[in-house]
């Protein structure tokens, strides 16, 4: 087995992982946690195939653009977690659905 | 081949830690460490400079931005239901896995020909200019946004000052 293999476990891990609790958390911070989970999967999977193929320097700059969005992703949806509990009192993702009402 | 098996294992025991853990700040802690194993992961693969890049970034500044926020909003375990039933949340999960798998096994041990090797910087700043373009566009946008929405306390400082 090549490392690229075992790459891909863990990526595919990683995404199974993310993907699960994107799913099933009603916890606001949680969501952000499973997004960088996910994400860190992705990455895994896009130096693999850099590596795989030779072409490293392409991966790693795929991967640089990864990063940053993905930073920016978690900044701006932790603000939006403060925000969200400094009005509503709870970070329970049920209790924001207001168009109920 | 061991030393890889162990990363696997110590990958997937800080990912499930970091979704099972009941309190946030020891998920986010847990956070840190699979960011640090994915770093060495990407070093182990040739990628020098973007495994450091994530051990600094993803291992610290969103560590000290989780902790941050979670310090601010509180340490709020939820153990109420999910919103979807868990087995429909696998069934995605495993089918998802599954177009992973379908779309990218076969390509695991296939040398691509006509690729040169090239070095980072040049890959950066020639062949993926627009991309640095709109990452410096992204991370502007970025500190924006978050300055415009904390930025809303103004106001009620305003009143404050009224009633005095």
């Amino acid at each position: 087995m090549s490392i690229f293999t075992f790459a891909f476990i863990s990526a595919a891990g990683l995404l199974m992982i993310g993907l699960y609790t994107l799913l099933v958390t009603r916890n606001l911070i949680k969501v952000v946690v499973a997004l960088q989970i996910l994400v860190k999967g992705v990455m895994l999977l896009l130096i693999a195939a850099g590596s795989a193929s030779g072409q490293i320097a392409l991966g790693q700059s795929m991967a640089i653009t990864v990063i940053v969005a993905d930073t920016i992703v978690a900044v701006i949806a932790l603000s939006i977690a403060v925000i969200i509990r400094r009005k509503f009192g709870t970070l329970d993702l049920n209790a924001y659905t207001t168009l109920k009402r | 081949m061991l030393v890889y098996i162990i990363l696997i294992v110590g990958l997937f025991v800080c990912a499930f830690q970091a979704i099972w853990a009941k309190r946030l700040i020891v998920s986010a802690l847990w956070l840190a460490g699979t960011s640090a194993l994915v770093a060495i992961f990407m070093y182990m693969m040739g990628a020098t400079q973007i495994a450091v890049i994530e051990l600094s970034v993803g291992a610290g500044l969103v560590t000290v931005l989780f902790v941050f926020a979670i310090n601010i909003t509180g340490d709020q375990a939820l153990s109420a239901k999910p919103t979807i039933p868990q087995p429909i949340a696998w069934g995605i999960v495993l089918l998802a896995i599954l177009l992973l798998g379908w779309l990218t096994l076969p390509y695991l041990n296939i040398n691509i020909p006509g690729f040169q090797p090239t070095v980072l910087s040049k890959v950066l700043w020639e062949d993926r200019a627009v991309d640095v373009i709109l990452q410096i566009v992204i991370i502007f946008t970025g500190i924006l946004g978050v300055l415009g929405m904390l930025s809303e306390e103004k106001p009620r400082h305003k009143r404050k000052g009224e009633h005095h």
